[in-house]
């Protein structure tokens, strides 16, 4: 190990809770200017860990990252930094029309921007920890803070719909956690039970030793961690709050908690699973996470037919794709799991696009309800274009990444002969095309009969500081359309690594 | 063999305690008055330090001291005070309201609480610290906890709910994880700590914007 990859884990460990804490006292600007900054370092430093973990492990202290954890680290690298530009303008507005009005208006967006950099940045700090926390406990930790961070974000709007969703989100987490915490103390007492009393569940030595481990402590554990960390992840049945805190939270927020805190969570469940798989064999948890998938696919896919709200209609499809995602891993193959880690990424970019283009559309047209919603691709020449091939994206239409990702998953199943849960996968990703074109297509596509043009604001990003929220979503298309025709051969290795770690072949 | 049958003092003594948990977590979910609920809360919090003080002296394992002093102090004094502080800037209601009858609670809780202790007893989990009926009464107090957040419509009610499921948690760890490094049971009680200000802070947002602590109006997003 290098001394320099040592310093880029410290940089994203401690660079974003600086940040934070800058935030406390900067004024508005200030603060903007130095989370973008931030944001970009990180994400340099997230993508220059990509070749250093190829050689092998790189670790400092309590931080740890090997292949999976980088995977991990992507996402929130890229969408903090998307939506840290992307607050440029989605607050400069804000900040503009607060200039021309009186005092208290002024002081009033000046609390609001410093929670929301102080929250955002506290909350890319956490997300950042998650996957590099070397140890069960210390990951436990950091997807808590995660929580708490995030809460105070999505209540941040101060409408009632904001409270009531925040509420929800922290009790419901929350308590989820409290089971992942089960988990935690279930699976230290597994591994007591072959290194001692008193150990830290630090990775390698828990995977080391699980072999060893006593079987019924750690299908326990396994459960109780896909149950707790699921309620994060978003899966059906503990997924009640996810659709309330992804629409009512700011935009920014929304994007990364779908993008990058589903992603983390879900990572959390992978690290038990590379433990329980060496443990009681692949097939129990396998089994566990296709129950889970294939419930979550088909609540999300159903609820995504009638969906007449549009930040809820892209929530729902978040659990659609945190669902695929769990069925891939059932799956078990190496080619299933590659389509498994590529799909976190490619995920992250379509919905951190997705919300940030639908920021600007709600900000357009005044209103989240996709029947009052007409002439996007019209109204907004550049938001517009971008959103439907977002959405495309999501729906896993080729040349995007979603596609080459869901391809390799079904290819992976059927290659292992899971021919029946391939199958369902296939019919329930269809159910959710269906549901999120069709949802989207009358709003996006159909003119505006003549008349209404009048009583809305144009506000679109013909805007001021539209630029600023345009131009992370087309980042995120280029990213998009690399990860769907030619990833980059360093990407393709590292994520093959991260599936090597996780079907148990050392590629 | 006498040890196998006859529970020794210490087996006796951690049961007891952990008996007297679960009936304080009942005893949560009975009371009709948000102050009594949280001095519940804070008795039961000390009385699952007075656990690890009894583990810690037991068993020797003196880090738990230090953590039984930590926990007192944050559950048993800091976060009751906060709650009690919060309520009383919010004086319009200090009874809670159940989904169901006080009765018909106890009894889905009793069911509860014999599922919990019945099915934990079945994984075969043995500790060398505390007795396994230890281990199925936790684990009666976390779904009891359960009973009581689901049941519950005040946010007082179920943010009490979610704490004393953590004691059940902590109970769960001092019986099959007592020799954690404490480096780690302390970042979960800070962790908890940041909880409890989060949840305070949600509170104060929900009651300054309904007037109300229930939670029974918030039923805007569906679907």
């Amino acid at each position: 190990m290098h001394a320099s990859t040592g310093i880029l884990l410290l940089v994203l460990a401690v660079l974003p809770a600086l940040c934070a804490l800058a935030c406390l006292v900067l004024p508005h600007r200030a603060a903007v200017a130095t989370t973008v900054v931030v944001g970009l370092v990180c994400l340099a430093a997230a993508v220059g860990l990509v070749p250093a973990v190829l050689d092998g492990v790189v670790s400092i202290g309590f931080l740890r990252v090997d292949a999976l954890s980088v995977v991990f680290l992507l996402p929130t690298g890229f969408l903090y930094a998307a939506t840290s530009v992307f607050a440029v303008g989605y607050l400069g507005d804000e900040a503009a029309h607060a200039a021309q009005a009186d005092v208290a208006e002024q002081r009033l967006f000046h609390r609001y921007s410093r929670l929301f950099f102080v929250g955002i940045n506290a909350f890319a700090w956490s997300m950042f920890c998650a996957p590099m926390a070397d140890g069960l406990a210390l990951l436990w930790i950091a997807i808590e803070v995660t929580t708490v961070v995030s809460a105070l974000l999505v209540a941040l709007d101060n409408t009632e719909g904001a409270t009531e969703a925040a509420w929800k989100y922290v009790l419901i987490a929350s308590c989820g956690l409290g089971i992942g915490l089960l988990a935690t103390i279930v699976m230290y007492y597994a591994g007591a039970q072959t290194m001692g009393q008193s150990y830290d569940l630090a990775f390698e030595p828990l995977v080391r030793h699980a072999e060893q481990l006593p079987a019924t402590p750690v299908r326990l554990a396994f459960v109780l961690a896909v149950v707790g960390f699921g309620t994060k992840v978003g899966l059906v049945p503990m997924h009640t709050w996810l659709p309330d805190a992804h629409a009512e939270a700011p935009t920014p927020v929304s994007a990364l908690l779908s993008g990058s805190l589903l992603a983390v969570s879900f990572y959390a469940i992978l690290r038990y699973y590379e433990v329980a798989r060496i443990t009681v064999g692949d097939a129990f948890p396998q089994r566990v996470l296709l129950v889970f998938g294939v419930a979550s696919l088909l609540l999300a896919g159903l609820s995504l037919l009638h969906q007449g709200d549009l930040k809820r209609l892209l929530a729902y499809s978040s659990i659609e794709h945190m669902g695929i995602v769990a069925i891939g891993v059932s799956f078990g193959a190496p080619l299933a799991l590659l389509g498994v880690l590529l799909h976190v990424l490619a995920h992250a970019a379509a919905k951190g696009n997705a919300f940030m283009c639908a920021g600007v559309i709600v900000r357009s047209y005044q209103t989240k309800q996709l029947g009052s919603i007409r002439g996007v691709l019209e109204r907004l020449p550049w938001t517009g274009p971008v959103f439907l091939a977002s959405v495309l994206a999501l729906c896993a239409m080729p040349p995007f990444g979603l596609f080459r990702s869901e391809f390799a998953i079904v290819a992976g199943g059927i290659g292992a002969a899971r021919t029946a849960p391939a199958a369902i996968l296939v019919v329930l990703v269809t159910l959710a095309f269906l549901g999120l074109l069709g949802a989207l297509v009358r709003p996006v596509l159909t003119t505006r009969p003549a008349g209404q043009e009048a009583d809305v604001p144009a506000t679109g990003d013909g805007a001021r500081l539209g630029g600023w929220m345009v131009l992370p979503p087309l980042v995120g298309m280029v990213v998009l359309l690399v990860l769907g025709l030619h990833p980059p051969a360093e990407l393709s290795q590292l994520l093959r690594g991260a599936a090597g770690q996780l079907s148990g072949t050392v590629s | 063999m006498n040890a196998q049958s006859v529970p020794s003092v210490f087996d006796g003594t951690a049961n007891t305690i952990a008996v007297v948990v679960l009936l304080l977590e009942f005893l949560m979910l009975r009371s009709a008055l948000l102050r009594a609920q949280v001095r519940l809360y804070a008795v039961q919090s000390l009385v699952v330090s007075i656990l690890a003080v009894v583990v810690a002296s037991g068993r020797d394992v003196p880090e738990l001291y230090a953590l039984a002093a930590l926990s007192f102090a944050l559950k048993a004094v800091i976060v009751p005070w906060l709650i009690l502080r919060l309520m009383r800037d919010a004086s319009t209601e200090i009874a809670g309201s159940g989904a169901l009858g006080v009765a018909s609670e106890i009894m889905v809780a009793i069911v509860v609480a014999a599922y919990a202790f019945f099915t934990v007893s079945l994984l075969d989990i043995h500790s060398d610290v505390l007795p396994a009926t230890a281990l199925s009464l936790s684990v009666a107090v976390v779904l009891v906890a359960f009973v009581l957040i689901i049941m519950r419509r005040d946010v007082v009610s179920q943010a009490v709910g979610f704490f004393s499921l953590e004691n059940g948690v902590s109970m769960v760890s001092l019986v099959v994880a007592a020799g954690m490094p404490l480096i780690l049971e302390v970042a979960f009680l800070f962790d908890l700590l940041v909880a409890v200000v989060v949840f305070g802070v949600l509170m104060r947002v929900h009651h300054g914007r309904t007037h109300s602590l229930s939670t029974a109006d918030l039923t805007r997003l569906r679907g």
